[in-house]
Parts: structure tokens; sequence; C-alpha cells
């Protein structure tokens, strides 16, 4: 029985596989998204979902474009365009024309992710420069808010986000739920708090990097007399620590990295928040942080085993 | 397992000098006979495990791609055994060390570096721990937990006299803690023959591949890290597999050399996976016959473990002192994916035990930049296997770290 029927399958070491794939990864994140994109709907109305539709249409077809265009193996299958797309809306208003949206779309795809190389190259987060182009073109677009459960289209009544607002207009239960003026995916601590676990629990994403940066922002502005409660659950905080500053991307690939990156990130946002002209930070904040990434990664990469660290790298 | 018909005896069955045959077409050789020697300091010898006839002299390509001359032997079934089977005589170091190296002994827990060089550091009064590796080295084998259970008593005599030559003041027993039989069955004994001066223990540590490599198992042991380029013993330690040691014992009681080992045979294909005694040089398909063959078609077929193990041609080759398992696996375990690109998810640097950033001695690869791979630890990597397990973009990693070594190593000096 020396002879096989077919040759045998020679491959190099090792010969097993944990069995996760990048797509799986990404439905992973999407499936977390899915608590968040229903509470957008429940508060917003039925336009939040049109906005996350035409922000994922539009990410899906720049994808597919530039990569034509590249001369490309195409990469939609990945999954990855899908979830810069949703972290597009989520970071939208309700009442966000739909032309600016997929503009949003297509910078965030073709802009900052597929000119730099696409998935993994990238250096900052697509889907907040795609946010932030938008902010500096778009103003008022970007700063229509629509007042929670008022429901849809015209008759919607639009207010100021509690940050903007300067005073504490909303219950720290009512932010908690969501109540409040803001962005599609931003608002609804809970539901964000709840994809996060599972992400938590899937090994997607360490809890270290939401952690540490909500609890640099708490502690920060506790010192700085604001109340931190409050500011935790306000502006895109929750959204940005668990979903945007644990891109893997656009975040250091080691440990010690990721939470200099972590603290980078709480730090900035207190600093924004507190002396910039703006009323959010977390955009601008995990934004600077990404720039970072490659010093971070240098003055923290691991030490070999066996190797002692030296003064100079 | 019976004593096979045949058996092919490869005269590399360890790292080092290949030995070369020490009988012709048409010998008669008997069990414990030496078949293959060599006289350089780095290589152990080859002894037959069956009494017959030398049937040929022939090539055999090892996987990873090496030559070696073979020797091949029909039994006559009768197992007669050599005259120069007899416990040696031991009075002193160097009369220890010969007997290591006439039992042909090679670390059997994988890699086959020759025992009596490792007993033999080139600071003998340095050492003062012998770790014994009873932490499996790699999923699917327990050929060493069946040790544990079934020669404890070996294992502990093999420990004394190891510890007594090397004059170490302490031996540590690893074992992974999922085997509690082990832990409690060694123990006990462990308890009994610590002295003053002498202590014997047994360290339960974390089920966890790569526990048993042995970097990683002096430091989970000692606390101690063994620096790139070094040996264990160059911080005072000696690591031995501890079936190995026990095979030390029962050979200086009975002077029969290796002849035989045990092989856990597993994998998906496979009717009935079991350990098995095979005699070495045994072909694999008559093992995987004694196994009740396959009950897939196999599509991949490995010696050793599933993380480091090599892939084989076909299953004519046969079984080396240094193997310990054979796995068979079927279409779906054999089935390979393309590699997309990294994502930088950092899965890789959280698995690493050498603790290396695997996408940036890629870079550094691509971009054949020797400098940076000697500085980012390259040659570190044991090749273990974490990385490209953990990888969910199933990237070739430990491939590259291999491609990145060569680089290095062929790399010309820089005069400084
Ligand atoms: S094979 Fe991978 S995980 Fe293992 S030592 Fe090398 S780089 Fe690290
Ligand atoms: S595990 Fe794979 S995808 Fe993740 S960082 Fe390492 S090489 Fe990149």
């Amino acid at each position: 029985m020396a002879s096989m029927d077919k040759p045998l399958i020679i491959t190099s070491s090792p010969h097993l596989h944990c069995g996760m794939n990048t797509r799986g990864v990404m439905a992973d994140v999407l499936i977390a998204m899915l608590p968040a994109t229903v509470a957008s709907v429940l508060l917003f109305g039925w336009r939040a979902l049109a906005v996350e539709l035409v922000c994922v249409a539009s990410c899906m077809a720049s994808e597919i474009l530039s990569r034509l265009v590249m001369k490309r193996e195409q990469t939609v299958g990945d999954l990855s365009c899908i979830v810069t797309g949703m972290l597009l809306a989520f970071n939208l208003p309700a009442t966000m024309p739909f032309w600016q949206a997929a503009l949003g779309g297509v910078v965030a795809i073709v802009v900052a992710k597929q000119m730099f190389g696409g998935l993994g190259q990238n250096f900052v987060n697509p889907a907040l420069a795609g946010r932030i182009v938008l902010m500096a073109s778009f103003p008022e677009s970007m700063n229509n808010w629509v007042v929670p459960l008022s429901g849809t289209g015209a008759d919607a009544v639009t207010a100021a986000t509690p940050l903007a607002d300067g005073a504490a207009s909303y219950s720290l239960g009512e932010m908690f739920f969501g109540i409040r003026g803001g962005c599609l995916g931003e608002t609804c601590a809970m539901a964000l708090i709840l994809g996060g676990v599972y992400l938590v629990l899937r090994l997607v994403i360490s809890p270290a990097v939401p952690l540490i940066y909500i609890g640099t922002v708490f502690v920060l502005s506790w010192l700085m007399g604001e109340n931190p409660l409050y500011q935790i659950l306000s502006g895109g905080l929750m959204l940005g620590a668990i979903f945007m500053a644990t891109d893997y991307t656009t975040s250091p690939i080691n440990k010690a990295g990721k939470v200099v990156f972590a603290v980078g990130c709480g730090l900035l946002t207190v600093l924004i928040r507190q002396f910039g002209s703006l009323p959010e930070g977390v955009s601008f904040a995990i934004v600077i942080m990404n720039i970072l990434v490659p010093l971070i990664e240098r003055a923290t990469r691991p030490v070999p085993f066996g190797r002692k660290r030296r003064a100079k790298d | 397992m019976p004593t096979p018909e045949k058996i092919i005896l490869a005269m590399s069955q360890h790292l080092g000098a290949p030995c070369t045959p020490t009988v012709k077409v048409g010998d008669t050789v008997e069990v414990g006979q030496v078949v293959g020697d060599s006289d350089k300091p780095v290589s152990a010898p080859v002894h037959s495990g069956i009494s017959g006839k030398v049937a040929a002299i022939t090539e055999l390509l090892l996987p990873g791609g090496r030559k070696t001359q073979a020797v091949v032997i029909e039994s006559d079934g009768e197992g007669r055994v050599h005259e120069s089977v007899k416990p040696p005589v031991i009075d002193n170091h160097e009369d220890f060390l010969r007997a290591v190296r006439a039992s042909g002994l090679v670390g059997l827990g994988g890699a086959g570096f020759p025992t009596h060089i490792k007993l033999n550091p080139r600071d003998v009064d340095a050492i003062d721990t012998v770790i014994v590796n009873a932490a499996e080295c790699e999923p699917y084998i327990t050929a060493d937990y069946r040790e544990c259970m079934e020669n404890s008593w070996d294992i502990v005599s093999g420990v004394q006299s190891v510890m007594e030559f090397l004059d170490a003041s302490r031996v540590i027993i690893a074992v992974e803690r999922n085997k509690p039989a082990a832990i409690a069955e060694l123990s006990k004994i462990a308890r009994g023959v610590s002295s003053p001066g002498r202590e014997v223990r047994v360290k339960s540590l974390p089920a966890r591949y790569p526990q048993g490599a042995e970097k990683v198992l002096i430091q989970a042991c000692t606390g101690r890290r063994v620096p790139p380029g070094k040996l264990p013993s160059d911080v005072g330690c000696v690591v031995m597999n501890v079936t190995s040691v026990a095979f030390l014992s029962r050979y200086f009681k009975t002077g029969m050399p290796l002849i035989d080992k045990r092989l856990t045979v597993d994998g998906s294909a496979i009717a009935y996976p079991k350990n098995v005694r095979v005699t070495v040089g045994t072909p694999i398909h008559d093992v995987i016959a004694f196994c009740g063959g396959a009950k897939r078609e196999i599509r991949k077929l490995l010696m050793g473990g599933p993380m480091m193990g090599l892939a084989l041609m076909d299953d004519t080759l046969p079984v080396l002192k240094q193997n310990n398992a054979i796995l068979a696996f079927a279409e779906e375990d054999a089935r390979t994916f393309p590699a997309s690109v990294c994502i930088r998810c950092g899965r890789c640097v959280e698995a690493c035990p050498m603790h290396l950033v695997p996408p940036s001695i890629a870079a550094a690869y691509k971009n054949a930049d020797v400098e940076s791979l000697e500085k980012l630890g390259v040659m570190t990597c044991m090749e273990c296997g974490c990385c490209s397990f953990s990888c969910p973009a199933h990237r070739y990693i430990v491939q590259t770290m291999r491609m990145g070594k060569d680089l290095v190593r062929n790399a010309p000096k820089k005069e400084n």
C-alpha cells in the first residue's frame, strides 16, 4: 500500500490553524455594530437606516472601482469596506444629505484607504478621515442634529448636541440610552457597550484600549472639575473608544503601544473638549494618535526573548 | 507493535555528521548491533532493532530535503541479541559520556541532538540545574505522557544518574498542568529520592504550546532567559526529554541501545489512533496499518507534531529515532488557504513566545534589510508556528521567518 492515489499535500509547518480569517473578523465587527444600528433607527427614524445604506453602498462601490482602476484583485469580500461605511454613517447626523454622505464614503475608501495601498496600509482611520472632510466641507449639514424620537424627515425637530450646548440638558439616564442629539451611532452608550462586550468575548479586540481610553477621559475630566460620567457618555467617545481606536490597521500592533495609544487618545480628547474651539474631540484625537502610531510602535517594540533592553534602539 | 519484516535505518537520525554504514550487503546483523557510526564528535551511532540480513544499502530522501544513506535489513524473525549488548561499566564522567554515546541516544523530543554532546557542556561545573522535559512538545502528541505513567521509576533512576554525573544540585521535572495523574505519580517518587543538596522536584506548568520548547521551558522553570545564539548550558541548565532520561536508566541496566521508540499515531485519517512502541526504521505504512490503517483517504502525512512537523511525500519512509508522532489527516484538515494582506491585528505579536513582531520582520525581509532583521530578532525565532496559527490573514509568517534567517545567515559579515 506504499503508493497513494493522489500525491500527498506538502506544506510547510504549522499544519494547524485557528480557523479565524479576515472576513470572519470583519463580520464580527459588523455583528457588534448591530445593536447601535437598531438604536439609531429607533432614535432617529428610518432616515438613519437610509444614511447607513448610502454610506455602505458608496464605500463598496468605491472599493470595487478603485481596485479595478488600480488593476488589483478585488477585496470587497473581506467586508472591511462595509465596516468603514457603517462607521462613517455612525459619525453623521440623520439629516445628512445623501449625496454628501456618499461623498464621505468615497473620500474614506479612495483617499484614506486605497490610495495608501488598501486594507492594512492606511495610516488614518478611513471613516474618521471621511467624517473630518465632511465636517470641513459641509459644516451646516454636519451640525444639523435631530432631536431623538421626534419623527423623521422634514418634520423632525433639530437641536444642538449636549456638548455644543454646554449645559447638561439631558439626564445621565437619557444619555446612557442615547436619547440625545448626536450622530447616528454615537448616542446610545448601551448599544455600543453591548457591541464592545461582544467583540471582547469573540477575541476580536482586547478590552484594554476602550477601557483605558474611557478611563483616561473619566479621570482627566474629573480632575478638571467636569462631571466625568457626563463626559464619558457624551459626544462620540463610546463609539470612538470601542470601534475606532481599536481599528487594527491604525492602532499599534503591540500591547504596550496600544496602552500608550489609548492614553494619548483620552488625553487629546479632553484637551480638545476643554480648550479647543471644537465641541467634539474624539475624531481629532483618534486621527492625531493614528498619525503617531509608527512612532509609538518603535518606542514600545517588545524586546526579543533573552535580549537585554538597550538604551537606544 | 510486532517486529517488522523489514527496517530501513537512515544514517542521519540526529543533528550533526551522518554515520557511514559499518555493515555490508549480505551481512548478518543482530538486535542491538551497530550498523552505522561516525568518527565526528557531533553524531550518534545507529543500531539494528531486528536480527536478519542486510538486504541493501540505499539512498533515502529525508523530509526537509536531506539525502542520506540507509541500511535496509530484512528480518529472520529470530530476534537474536548481539553480544555487544550488556550493561555498560561506568566509573567516571568519561565512561558515562562514552556510554551515552554508545547508546545511540539523541534528543527524543524531536530535534534529535546527540545526548552525549548535551551532557558534555563546555563548563560542566557551571551546570546546577537539570530540567526534565515532560511537557509534551506539541498538541496531539501524548507519547511522553505514556512514558511518565508507565516508566516513572526509570525516569527517576535516570534522573539520579544524570544528576550525579553532572553534579547538578537540582532536578526539575516539568509537567503540564493538564496531566494531574503524571504529576501525582512523579511527585510521589521525587519526594522519595530527594536528599539535601540533591533536590528533585516536579513543577507543573500551564498546558500551553510551546511550553516544551527549550528556552520557554527554562524560563518557566528557573526564570533564566537564554540569550539569542546561546545554549541552555550558558545559563547553567541542561534540558533532557523525559523519555530520553528513562531510556538512559534502562540502558545502564541492560545495555540495550536505542532501537525502538514510542510514537503517537493520530489524525483524522487514522482508524484507531494510539501510542505504539515501534522499532526504529519501521516503514510508516506498516505503523499506520498496525493502527487499523487509514479510515479515510490520507491527504497529508506528518512526521512530528502539527505545529512543527514535516509533511511527507510518501509513506514508505522509515521511523527515525527522534520521531514522536505520525499524523495522517484527511482532506478537510489538509486544505490550505491563500494568504491575504496583513490587517495588523497583532495576533501574531501576542502569540509569539519569543516576543517578536512578525509584520516588522516581514517588512525588513521584503527590503532585504539584514541589519533591521537582526535588530528585530529574527534569529530568535524558533519556528514554533504560533504566529501562522493565529493569523486571520493566513500569512506565511513562519516561512518568511525562515527566509529572513537565511538572509541573515548568508549575508556577508560586517567588519567592525
Ligand atoms: S514561529 Fe512565529 S511565533 Fe514562533 S518564534 Fe517564530 S515568529 Fe514567534
Ligand atoms: S496575525 Fe497576521 S494579520 Fe495579524 S498582524 Fe500578524 S501577520 Fe498581520
